[in-house]
């Protein structure tokens, strides 16, 4: 109980390419968490935001440019940036201002506007820099997931229409969830006849950017009894760790994997060292789990963190897929908010939505896309250079 | 016209005669390797040390994965006219115990692949300048 803090509100802003202002996102998913926690703007204490590096100087300071969209009002403010962890750490900062009972409620924050096209390195000649290297090599973002998935298929026999099932499964989930991007409920006839972008896996195997905007409300549990909603789900671990040496795992923009040369040094898996610590602190182990959002950013990388998470056998995602196991109704659903393949990423955003679709089924307010009767869920993301997060949130 | 240069693309972290070689450091005290070359803090959380020898790495290995780029990709990346799809390897050098990316040689398509295979590390142009042909490291299934 002693690291616990209660969610006592969530809201978010569509997910789309609308174009404008990070700020206004922001905005339109803080309000909404602050009326469906209750509370009152100027009783917020803390403001805890996601960076986004996409948008100039605001974004580098996103705590204070919404705490002043919002209207200055003296709350304490703080910025995290870890790419797609950004959202983990934000709450973490938060979790530990209310534990340590400097501040009472607090509001967390993230949101992005993407720039229209690829995300290219900037130029010149500049081999120091391993992300402009991969690219000059032309190793671009779907390339790392196309080898961990076509490592799937070698070693576990996962299958193109295994892939192609994750897609069908996350855009229907997805198109019954009001903030997704995409709300078409794809076929695996139209997966498999989307152009392959990097063997094997085809556009639709592969999540887009999108801008988008996700807020919680969190405050001590003392705070939520206090207000009447001592119900609310629970963030009871989060998790941030670094990998540990050496990775042998070949993760994005590197062109090489530590060495486990070394006497005492063994090869690593971040994403399966990364829930451990979260696991641990929760008191809990995955069988306790009943469902997670994992970040989909191929339908094959969701089967990984499956496994990563020990919801599933090293190389068994696939049979709990085919059987139905992880859709909405089955014993463990994955993605029930329709994953990073409705919604597309929004990076300092994303680790936020997980945790608001988490919420959002422990509350059973999932509307078509309720699963029955939640306890515990779990998120897992990762961003470069091992800046991954899990966050478990139970009832 | 005058014959263009032959060069590394990335200068330093190959060799490009008739035996090339991918230039790695390896740390003097813990005997971990590094690619490309790093001659700074050794990553080893056990090891603080600051010495490191340039040592050129194993030129086969085994492919621990692979795809490929069927569409052109971004700068800096230089595409011949027209885009040639190309596939991409990552291959385990047992003896440094990493896995090093890389493009596959010219002509060689992912069916040809498979995790586990042995390939060699060659030297094939990656682009051309004006008056240059730059070279870069490719991985090419061994002949059995
Ligand atoms: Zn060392």
């Amino acid at each position: 109980m002693k690291n616990e803090v209660a969610i006592i509100g969530v809201g978010m802003h569509p997910w789309g390419k609308w174009g404008k202002h990070f700020t206004e996102y922001g905005v339109a998913a803080a309000r909404m968490a602050l009326q469906d926690a209750g509370v009152p703007w100027k009783d917020i204490r803390f403001v805890s935001g996601g960076a986004t590096i996409r948008c100039g100087y605001p974004g580098y300071v996103a705590g204070a440019t919404f705490a002043q969209a919002l209207g200055w009002q003296g709350a304490e403010v703080n910025t995290s940036y870890a790419a797609c962890a950004s959202g983990s750490q934000a709450l973490a900062a938060a979790r530990n201002k209310i534990l340590s009972g400097a501040c009472e409620v607090a509001l967390v924050i993230g949101a992005d506007t993407t720039p229209k096209g690829f995300l290219a390195p900037a130029g010149g000649y500049r081999p120091e820099d391993p992300d402009w290297v991969r690219f000059y090599l032309g190793i671009t973002n779907p390339t790392y997931f196309a080898l961990y998935a076509r490592r799937r298929m070698d070693l576990y026999g996962d299958t193109l229409d295994d892939f192609a099932a994750i897609k069908v499964k996350n855009a229907k989930a997805g198109s019954k969830n009001p903030f997704s991007r995409y709300k078409k409920c794809f076929t695996s006839e139209e997966v498999a006849g989307s152009a392959v972008v990097a063997d094997p896996l085809r556009l639709m195997d592969i999540c887009a950017t999108s801008d988008g905007a996700a807020a919680l409300i969190v405050c001590s549990l003392e705070y939520a009894k206090k207000i009447g909603k001592s119900d609310a789900p629970r963030v009871v671990a989060i998790s941030t760790t670094t990998p540990v040496f050496a990775s042998g795992i070949v993760e994005m923009p590197d062109i090489a994997t530590d060495s486990a040369a070394a006497q005492g040094i063994e090869h690593q898996s971040f994403r399966e060292n990364l829930p451990k610590k979260a696991y641990e602190e929760a008191g809990i182990e995955p069988k306790d789990v009943d469902f997670a959002e994992v970040y989909d950013l191929s339908t094959a990388l969701e089967l990984d963190w499956m496994e990563d998470l020990g919801l599933a056998s090293r190389g068994e995602a696939a049979s709990l897929l085919r059987a139905g196991e992880t859709s909405i109704g089955g014993k463990i659903p994955i993605n029930a908010s329709g994953g990073l393949a409705s919604f597309g990423e929004a990076v300092p955003a994303q680790a936020l939505a997980q945790i608001c679709e988490l919420a959002t089924q422990l509350r059973g307010q999932a509307g078509e896309r309720q699963i029955e009767n939640p306890k515990v869920g779990i998120t897992a993301n990762q961003g470069l250079f091992g800046h991954g997060s899990t966050v478990i949130v139970a009832t | 016209m005058p014959e263009k240069l032959v060069s590394p693309a990335l200068d330093g972290w190959h060799t490009i005669g008739d035996d090339p070689q991918l230039l790695g450091s390896q740390c003097e005290e813990c005997l971990t390797y590094f690619f490309p070359k790093h001659e700074r803090e050794c990553k080893n959380p056990n090891c603080s040390s600051t010495k490191f020898l340039e040592i050129p790495l194993s030129r086969e290995g085994r492919i621990w994965s692979y795809t490929n780029a069927c569409y052109q990709p971004p700068a800096p990346y230089i595409a011949g006219d027209p885009f040639e799809p190309f596939a991409i390897a990552a291959v385990e050098l047992e003896i440094e115990k990493l896995i090093i990316l890389g493009q596959v040689a010219k002509g060689i398509d992912v069916d040809s692949l498979a995790v586990g295979m042995h390939v060699d590390m060659i030297i094939e142009p990656l682009h051309e300048t004006e008056d240059e042909i730059k070279m870069i490291w490719k991985w090419r299934p061994k002949k059995i």
